[in-house]
This record gives C-alpha cells, structure tokens and sequence, in this order.
C-alpha cells in the first residue's frame, strides 16, 4: 500500500542506518545556519526604530514559536499514519517528537515572557494567544505522560496519536488568535503576503534561525529516533549484530 | 564591544532570552545521546549474560 520505497525505509533495520546517515548531514547544516543567524540578528540587523535592541528576542522567539506548532503537527501526522497503518516507524517518530516540540513551546512561552516584560510591562497576559500556547505546551506534556504510563508500546502509541489528533484543534487557534481576538500579542509581521511590515535586513537572519531550529529538529528527531528503533527492536538479531559487533559504545 | 553587551539598556532581557535558548537547545542535545548510549549499554550487557549462560 505504502509502496516499496516507504516499505523499504519503514523496516526498523533500513530506517536506523538511514537516521545514522543522516544525523552528521543536518547537524552540520544546523551549526552554520545557528552561527549566520545568531550573526545576523545579534550583530547585522540595525535595531528596532520602536523597540530597539529589545526586538532581538524575536530571533530566539519567532522560531521556537514556529516550530512548536510545527513539530506537533508532525507528531499528529505521524501518529495518524501509525494508528492507520500499523507502522511501528511512525508511532516511534510521534514519540520522539514530543519532548522536542515541548521544549520549543516552552522556549516560546519563556522568551516571550522576557520580551514582554520591557515591551507590554507585564510577564503574562492570560490572552489568546499566550493561553493557547500554554494549552500546547500541556499537551505536550500529556502526551508524553501518557507514553510512560502505558506500558504496552502498541497501546501508548494508539492513545498518543488519539490524544495529538484531537488536539490538532489549536494549532489554528494559536495561528489565529491575534487576529480572532484583541491581544497585547502583535499581530503576524512575516506571513502577510501583501506587504510584510518587517524590513529585509532583519527578515533574513529570522528566516536564517527558522531554518536553523527546523534542521536541529530534524538531526535531534533522527537521534531520539535511533534510540526509539533500538528499543524496539532489541530482541532482534540485527540489534544483537549491531551491539556485539560494533565497536566499543 | 560594551556597548554591544549593553544592548541599548536591554541586555538582561536579550542575553536572558539568548541564553535560556541555547541551555534548553544543548539539553536537547546531551539528553538523547546519553539516553542512546545507556540503550545500547544495557542491551549489550543482557546479551553478554545471555551468552555466558549455557
């Protein structure tokens, strides 16, 4: 059904050489994108006419905002191809997901909390768009509650995915809560298409550190994925080949 | 330099936020790899025992 391609890679053995492969590849990428884009934002781009050098939170901010949406919506894809397809990959791909996407939620909400304080004079607003980030960040958090409290590994996966699917409701909300209700929140700079309200000096390092956290994402997901597969498969001879005869780790 | 350092006033905030960034990042680094190892560590030990048992 998948195809012989995806039939390929989605057998554990291919698939835990593919992520081998690939780890030294984006973690390479990541580390040159981190240092341009922290150049770029810390150094390059003028500071803010409104907001000074304060605005250059936004470089550590936007991204982890970004990504923390993201990532869940990979997590909920996944966990519906597995719940669908009974792909052991996939459920293993939810599940190393969510403690990365809950850390860029938090990174979120923390860096938006320091740059709030000197730009609206408050830590919190119980806003929209704060609020919604924060249910995120708990769902997160059940998510991974729910995997270490279910032992059966088949189950863990099934309840995940549940839970991530039906929590895909408020990846919209949080998307448009700016706009859908008053908030001390600014609205979106990047993703108006007619005109962005963001110069371009200080777009590209944004866009540099975008690309940055997405490729540390996808190194870190092959990392936690290896260990996820090895788990696994540990009773397996491919995995007793590959401790044994390995060198020293 | 110490002026950059000072971020016009902001430099609590900015370094504050920079720097709680690259911790969370780093411990999304070290966390699966050691976890990773300590994996095979432990499957490696249970096949040893294995083997020497008859």
């Amino acid at each position: 059904m998948l195809g012989p391609t995806i039939d390929k890679y989605a057998a554990p053995k291919n698939a835990y050489s593919l992520a081998f492969t690939l780890t030294p590849w984006f973690a390479w990428i990541s580390i040159l994108l981190f240092i341009g884009g922290i150049y770029g934002g810390l150094v390059y781009a003028p500071p803010d006419y409104d907001q000074g050098e304060s605005f250059r939170i936004i470089y550590v901010h936007v991204p982890a905002a970004w990504m923390s949406m993201f990532v869940y919506v990979v997590m909920a894809i996944a966990g519906a191809c597995g719940l669908i397809w009974k792909v052991k990959l996939m459920d293993a791909v939810a599940r190393s997901c969510a403690p990365l996407g809950a850390s860029f939620t938090l990174l979120a909400l923390v860096t938006g909390s320091i740059w709030g304080k000197p730009m609206w004079g408050t830590w919190w607003v119980w806003d929209a768009r704060l609020t919604s980030e924060l249910i995120l960040l708990f769902l997160y958090l059940g998510y991974m509650a729910l995997q270490s409290s279910i032992d059966d590994r088949r189950t863990a996966a099934r309840a995940g995915a549940i839970l991530a699917l039906v929590g895909v409701v408020n990846i919209p909300i949080i998307h448009f809560s700016v706009e859908w209700w008053n908030t001390l929140h600014q609205g979106p700079t990047v993703t108006k298409l007619d005109t962005p309200s963001i110069h371009v000096t200080m777009l590209i390092p944004l866009l540099i550190m975008s690309i940055a956290y997405t490729t540390f994402f996808i190194t870190m997901l092959m990392v936690r994925l290896r260990a996820e597969i090895l788990d696994q498969e540990r009773n397996t001879t491919w995995v007793r080949d590959l401790v044994l005869g390995g060198t020293d780790k | 330099m110490n002026e950059f350092l000072h971020m016009g006033g902001y430099a609590a905030y900015v370094w504050s936020a920079y720097g709680i960034s690259l911790v969370v990042l780093i411990l999304n680094i070290i966390l699966p790899i050691r976890r990773e190892q300590a994996l095979l560590h432990t499957i490696k030990k249970k096949l040893q025992r294995e083997a020497s048992k008859p």
